[in-house]
């Protein structure tokens, strides 16, 4: 189960860390919602893995697992789910005032219309 | 227990929804309430500071849950001190942006607020996932603000912004994860006690999340080299939301400030001076930097943002020499710094309102109040940059004298002048092309974007009241130095803040 975890958190990483890093917008929400899985899961982990121990007191329960690393994971996926929807509307909002979603800005440009104008040159 | 602890975060998480939900269609009641909330605010800021220096450090337990197992804020001189800034700098360019800034975009009072509550939740918090959650707070309505008043160009500078703090809040989350698995609390004074037991197989792992926090905070204070954001975002926000950014990246230098001192101080056995090797290089390259920025820079928005740069690079410099002496000269330079970049955002706001070519800095035809916004601007400036006789000057002058006789006084002190060098050309040649040339072709901004309406004197009181700031913090140098030296005593003394939060858990058994 320690592999499986392990390795689930690290290959969600790398593919959230690369699709960080490509130039639109929606590959990017995408990258930060697989990284923010990799996070969770991992919080998850931090209680140590263990099978059929309840995290509250139980009259039968020999052993007990933690439960505040569920606490935060629980509080992890809220918080991000709404960072995620901002992330979405922000970039949505870009997508609709400038005509494209890459994300770049080119400081030598003066106005806006100027801008979406080189930045569609160089995106061809 | 004083309960008063409480109220900076209760106060404008109540407003806020008020300001929503009652305010909504009312620029006037919301500016009321809106300012009446940013008096309280100072009001009872001033009170907790009153609080704080006639006694130790003070916790407050939510729900009276004990210590390491309930929630907690902890009330200290350097919260209390960060607090009143906080306070008085929303107060100040909350009057800036009555000036029309607010009525641009909507909910401008309510995520005022909101940044506000988070803010002063970070400030007081005594854990690490409740230091996340103000984190978030404060970040999702700086997301708001940063967009305040639209346009591509801040939009897509604000996708950016918000992707930045996205992967730092994971990074965050994995390094609080990090910490919890090897020492079993969130809770910092708790964690202080623990560090010293972690057993040796598993200090690397300890090590990993307090380096991968450093990083997080590094993000927060804009240290090379994940200083990156920081121009895109504070160039392209509306002028006063620049102005109270200026708050966001000493959230990070506090946050360093809490935590290594107290977790990872000298009592911390085999992982004292953890950040020490780290901080210090980081700080002298932002400073570096950011100076050099400040020659390049196309306009007058992008010169207050490497200058902010800078001055986080000086500021983290003097924190990351890890004494009291540093640290004192450090929280003074804090209070400067915040003040004079907010200063200088909303001087390059007025500018960009009156010009015809916006804040470039390119000769062009005169504009109104000129003489008067370039005395503004001059005093900034000789503030910013650490010339006598204003605030940096003593700042720079006290950090240099708390550097000597180090290990790495002759690194900091060339980097620190050679860049104040740097920092005064880059100002003296802004200032001369905006305020001096004019390029007698231009044409002059030919119709008042305000139409008939008189343009509001608000913001110009606004600029002038943080450069009196400035000037009654050097004139009032040496009581506030008395003051502050015992803050960074405190800071330094852990075992007295430890005793606050953890004393009290004895009382349960």
């Amino acid at each position: 189960m320690e592999f499986l975890l392990a390795s689930a958190v690290g290959v969600m990483t790398a593919a959230g860390v690369y699709l960080l890093l490509r130039a639109r917008t929606f590959t990017v929400v995408l990258g930060l919602t697989l990284l923010s899985y990799a996070t969770n899961v991992f919080l998850f982990a931090m209680g140590r893995l263990a099978i059929d121990r309840p995290p509250v007191i139980a009259a039968d329960a020999s052993a007990y697992s933690d439960p505040l690393p569920q606490a935060l994971v629980l509080t992890a996926i809220v918080i991000s789910f709404g960072m995620t929807a901002v992330a979405v509307v922000m970039a949505l909002r870009s997508f609709l005032e400038s005509g494209d979603d890459l994300g770049a800005m080119t400081p030598s440009s003066g106005t806006p219309a100027q801008m979406v104008a080189e930045v569609g040159e160089s995106s061809r | 227990m004083n309960h008063w602890i409480i109220l900076p975060i209760l106060l404008p998480a109540v407003m806020a929804p008020i300001l929503v939900l009652a305010a909504r269609h009312d620029l006037v009641l919301a500016r009321v309430l809106s300012m009446a909330a940013a008096v309280l605010m100072l009001v009872l800021a001033a009170a907790l500071l009153v609080s704080a220096s006639v006694q130790p450090p003070q916790m407050y337990a939510l729900g009276d849950w004990p210590a390491p197992f309930g929630i907690v804020l902890v009330l200290d001189r350097l919260s209390a001190l960060m607090l009143v800034l906080a306070a008085l700098l929303s107060l100040i360019v909350l009057l800036y942006a009555l000036g029309g800034w607010d009525g641009r975009g909507r909910h401008f009072h309510a995520l005022w607020q909101f940044q506000l509550m988070g803010i002063n939740g970070a400030f007081l918090t005594g854990d690490f996932f409740n230091l996340f959650v103000f984190f978030e707070v404060l970040l999702i309505a700086s997301y708001g603000l940063m967009v305040h008043g639209g346009g591509a160009l801040r939009v897509r500078a604000g996708v950016q912004y918000v992707v930045v703090n996205l992967v730092g809040s994971s990074l965050f989350l994995i390094a609080v994860g990090l910490i919890y698995s090897v020492t079993g609390t969130l809770n910092m004074a708790d964690l202080a006690g623990r560090v010293v037991e972690v057993v040796d197989g598993d200090r690397a792992i300890l090590h990993t999340g307090a380096l991968l926090l450093l990083l997080v905070f590094g993000i927060k204070a804009a240290l090379v080299p994940v200083h990156f954001w920081l121009p895109g975002t504070y160039g392209n926000a509306a002028a006063p939301v620049a102005a109270l950014f200026a708050i966001m990246t000493k959230v990070g230098a506090y946050s360093i400030l809490r935590l290594f001192p107290l977790a990872f101080g000298e009592g911390a056995g085999l992982s004292a001076g953890l950040a020490v090797p780290w901080l210090l290089p980081a700080a002298l390259l932002t400073l570096a930097l950011g100076m050099t920025g400040v020659l390049a820079a196309r306009s007058l928005t992008q010169l207050a943002s490497f200058a902010v740069i800078g001055s986080m690079g000086t500021l983290m410099t003097a924190v990351g020499l890890f004494s009291p002496q540093a640290t004192s000269a450090a929280l003074y330079y804090l209070l400067h710094s915040t003040l004079a970049a907010a200063a200088l955002f909303l001087i390059a706001g007025e500018v960009s309102v009156r010009r015809a070519c916006g804040d470039r800095l390119s000769p062009g035809a005169s504009f109104a109040d000129r003489g008067l916004l370039a005395a503004f601007f001059f005093v900034a400036a000789i503030a910013l940059c650490g010339m006598p006789p204003l605030s940096g000057f003593l700042g720079k002058l006290m950090i240099l004298d708390s550097a000597r006789g180090g290990a790495n006084a002759v690194w900091i002190w060339a980097v620190i002048l050679v860049s104040s060098l740097l920092c005064i050309i880059g100002f003296g040649r802004a200032g001369s092309t905006v305020f001096w040339k004019s390029d007698p072709a231009a044409q002059p901004l030919a119709v008042d974007v305000s139409g008939s309406r008189p343009r509001s004197v608000l913001p110009l009181v606004s600029i002038g009241t943080l450069l009196a700031a400035l000037v009654l913090l050097t004139a009032f140098a040496g009581p506030l130095m008395g003051w502050i030296e015992q803050a960074a005593t405190q800071i330094y003394q852990p075992e007295r803040y430890i005793d606050a939060v953890m004393g009290e858990a004895g009382g349960y058994e």
